[in-house]
């Protein structure tokens, strides 16, 4: 502590000064600053898109900072653009929200393997090295056998030893902790255990940023904190001088009253009815959704609003769970597969374009037809000709560019395939209509096509439930957005309610029982 | 023949040259084949350019036709069937030990064989789906268990004198000079390549193997159509070792586990044409037969019969090097 007082007397550990960076138009950070102080844990904190990852992949020397940036460390400047490796030389060390873990390997194993992908050495001493591991286990408070198989431990235990393995590559001479989103799969019991291990951390000589969506969280570990907002600097603060409305304001802003016209095709008949989900993160959801209406799904990560469309559609089998549609047909969704659902008029886009929503190799027209031959043509003479006319159609009244429906599809740019993939879909005019983040690296252009068609869908009367963590594409498009918060329903917005502030807001302060005004 | 909706404008700007080379790339092998042959004819004209070289060619790799046909089934729903040679060697030995040992009328050893190939596939199948182990590692176990009891029943040796009227149906009658086995590889490759290209259940093949969890969101039921792709690729073993029992009229417990390599080899290479980035029935028979016009080149010269491993075990790795080329490029496009 004594060299971390020294440090701090002799100035911040990092400095960052007028960071901008741009991909292509866009710009994710606009002149962010960051000071982060020798011994301290700092938080950062922001919502999508407001710069954070841009801000640590930068400091990893994954992106490089436009001209003008500066980035101190330790009172001496750091060479930009960073050459590959420096983060590591320079003590700098990361922790993600996928760990980097082997699951197949040892604890031991895992421990060692910096040491392993760069080390010459011809004869690895096992038995020192799991002798070194268990005092470092034991220095940590932590019970890990490191013989074990990392697949066999908690999922706080593999976290904690991603930490452990961070802190035992840096110099011990203090180095700079980054943890970037490391709780949100956590239980709240196990997020105390993390706490505790960063606290040790910082007892070590470390210094920690802690990157969180959590404020809770974030008042609870850190000394002080840093808030982006569209890249910029919304502000920077002790964190026990700062109340949890005064943070949340920070990070969504001002509200602005944004009243604009949304189209609304709600009816009152119900169209679907979701009654006691369980299973992955979700905790105990029930619903309805009528027809013509467009219902938002929000929601921090890990709080499960993401799941619930490929729970209800059979994707994913949950723990417990129905679904009731119009016309009095109940699917068990611990039993239902995908066929069964749209058979019953329901039909998925999933998030994962590439793995789940198209198949790359095959031609659009190939993948436009994979839900419709009986519609198209018949099973037992597929006429090629009608497939390819159909096709066509599609591309026509879904604008999929080129239109050259025998092109791979994987040819074709994420928006066109996004809309490919709805045309798909929609051909078969589903009742209810499941989304999952449907314009994740979609172009603004094809977004708004894509948006114009599921209204057109909903003023046919179909359902549609929309998954994004996009709160203005939710604002633009639904007729209620439900919030979720640890698996459950937190909150429901309506009407003229629903601004992505608002959104964010609820998102933001569900944790706690305090309401916040919107 | 090819099954791609919209034909053949995939060539960017559909720019004559762009579609010639596209022609050249689908009747690449026939072309390579005919100067194959020419190559031979030009050397040894006698011996080589004869009828009688050409209809033994076309009859007796009729077997290896209905075991690559086999094999690509499972190759397009993304499994490999490694014990089909097993079923083919297991099948002849049946019928040799029925029919010949014990005196069993021939349609009823037809029948148990059948039965012994689809009990195979849902082996397979079974322990594939239902414990999600790779299929290369279950054909492979089971290829060989089957072997086990091949070698088993025969006693390890040869069995001959299978009742006549197979071997008139298989091999001893002609059709326009060539041997009627030659004409069951011709009606299955149409067959396969109808259920391929033109209904739904071959649509479903290609989806499942291309994009095993986008077939399943898509509603194709993903282990149904692996398990009877499974199936099928054993009755096909089943057929091509009845008619291999047929071609000699006898079986042996070893020669027929020599299909499996050939079989692989031809089910690649075939990929490369007609239909290419694609196994497809037609370029697999095509394959077949100008692997073994190769081979029957090299051995009329005087070259002895190492040459048979070289050429296969040389093709197959050729193969899947030109099919990833293929592919990769598609991919890139």
């Amino acid at each position: 502590m004594t060299a971390a007082a020294a440090a701090a007397a002799a100035g911040p550990l990092l400095q960052v000064e007028n960071l901008s960076k741009h991909f292509g138009g866009a710009r994710a950070l606009d002149r962010a600053e960051l000071s982060v102080r020798a011994g301290e844990v700092h938080g950062l904190l922001g919502h999508n898109g407001s710069g954070k990852s841009t801000l640590i992949k930068v400091l990893a020397g994954f992106h490089d900072p436009d001209p003008g940036a500066r980035i101190l460390l330790r009172g001496r400047e750091v060479p930009l653009p960073m050459p590959a490796g420096t983060a590591r030389e320079l003590g700098i060390s990361f922790v993600h929200q996928h760990l980097g873990l082997i699951p197949t390997l040892t604890v031991l194993e895992n421990l060692l393997l910096g040491d392993l992908a760069t080390d010459r050495r011809w004869r690895i001493r096992w038995q020192a090295e799991a002798a070194a591991a268990r005092e470092l286990f034991e220095r940590f408070g932590l019970a890990l056998d490191p013989r074990a198989t990392v697949a066999d431990i908690s999922p706080v235990e593999r976290a904690l030893l991603a930490i452990v393995r961070a802190f035992r590559d840096m110099k011990p001479d203090g180095g700079l902790l980054i943890l970037d989103e490391p709780t949100p799969f956590l239980p709240r019991r196990d997020v105390q255990r993390l706490f505790a291990l960063v606290r040790r951390v910082v007892e070590g000589g470390a210094s920690v940023i802690f990157v969180s969506h959590d404020i809770d969280e974030v008042r609870e570990i850190t000394d002080r904190a840093t808030v982006l907002r569209d890249g910029r600097v919304a502000g920077s603060f002790t964190t026990r001088e700062v109340g949890k409305d005064r943070i949340v304001e920070m990070i969504v802003g001002h509200p602005v009253a944004r009243q604009q016209q949304r189209p609304s095709f709600r009816t009152d008949r119900r169209a679907a009815r979701v009654q006691g989900l369980r299973g992955a993160a979700v905790q105990d959801v029930s619903f309805e959704v009528a027809e013509g209406e467009i219902l938002g799904l929000a929601g921090l990560i890990g709080s499960g609003y993401d799941q619930v469309p490929s729970l209800m559609y059979g994707a994913v089998r949950p723990e417990a769970g129905s679904l009731a549609l119009a016309g009095g047909r109940t699917l068990d969704l611990t039993r239902a597969t995908p066929a069964q659902a749209i058979a019953a008029g329901c039909v998925l886009v999933p998030a994962d374009r590439q793995n789940k929503a198209v198949i790359g190799t095959l031609s659009v027209a190939e993948n436009l037809g994979m839900p419709a031959y009986r519609r198209v043509t018949s099973p037992w003479a597929v006429s090629a000709a009608r497939l390819s006319a159909n096709a066509a159609r599609l591309a026509e009244a879904f604008d999929v560019r080129p239109r050259a429906t025998d092109l791979p599809i994987a040819s074709l740019s994420g928006g066109n395939q996004q809309k490919a993939v709805v045309a798909k879909w929609l051909q078969l005019q589903p009742r209810l209509i499941l989304l999952d983040e449907p314009t994740q690296g979609v172009d603004v252009g094809a977004r708004e096509q894509i948006f114009a068609h599921l209204r057109e869908a909903a003023g046919r009367g179909a359902a549609v439930v929309v998954a994004s963590s996009d709160f203005e594409q939710l604002e633009s498009l639904c007729d209620r957005v439900l919030v979720f918060a640890h698996g459950r329903i937190a909150s429901e917005l309506e009407g003229g309610r629903i601004t992505k502030h608002s959104i964010a807001e609820h998102c933001f302060g569900a944790d706690t029982d305090k309401e916040i005004p919107s | 023949m090819t099954d791609r909706a919209g034909g053949s404008a995939r060539a960017s700007g559909g720019a004559a040259h762009g579609r010639l080379a596209q022609e050249l790339e689908r009747f690449g092998l026939v072309i390579v084949w005919l100067a194959t042959i020419a190559f031979f004819g030009a050397l040894r004209p006698d011996s080589f350019l004869s009828w009688s070289t050409f209809s033994t060619i076309f009859g007796s790799q009729a077997v290896l036709v209905v075991a690559t046909l086999g094999l690509i089934i499972p190759l397009t729903s993304g499994d490999f069937d490694l014990s089909i040679a097993s079923v083919l060697t297991l099948s002849s030995m049946m019928i040799a030990v029925m029919n010949v040992n014990l005196g069993i009328d021939l349609w009823i050893c037809i029948v148990a064989v059948l039965a012994m190939a689809l009990a195979t596939g849902l082996v397979n199948g079974f322990f594939t789906l239902y414990f999600r182990i790779h299929s290369l590692i279950v054909t492979l176990g089971i290829g060989t268990f089957l072997h086990g009891i091949t070698l088993w029943i025969s006693d390890s040796m040869t069995i001959s004198g299978i009742a006549g009227g197979l071997v008139a149906a298989v091999i001893g009658t002609r059709l326009f000079g060539i041997p009627l086995a030659f004409y069951y590889a011709l009606a299955l490759c149409a067959a396969t390549w109808y259920v391929f290209a033109r209904t739904a259940a071959g649509r479903r093949l290609l989806f499942v193997g291309r994009g095993r969890e986008v077939a399943r969101l898509s509603g194709v039921p993903v282990d149904g159509v692996r398990r009877g792709a499974l199936v099928a690729s054993s009755l096909f073993g089943a057929v091509a070792g009845i008619m291999y029992a047929g071609t000699t009229g006898a079986a042996d417990p070893s020669s027929g586990m020599t299909f499996l390599l050939p079989a692989f080899a031809a089910a690649f290479l075939g990929a490369t044409c007609i239909d290419p980035g694609r196994f497809n029935p037609w370029g697999s028979m095509l394959a077949v037969y100008f692997l073994i016009t190769g081979i029957t080149g090299l051995s009329v010269l005087g070259i002895s019969t190492f040459v048979q491993d070289l050429f296969y075990g040389g093709a197959l790795v050729v193969a899947v090097t030109l099919s990833q080329i293929v592919r990769g490029r598609e991919e890139r496009l």
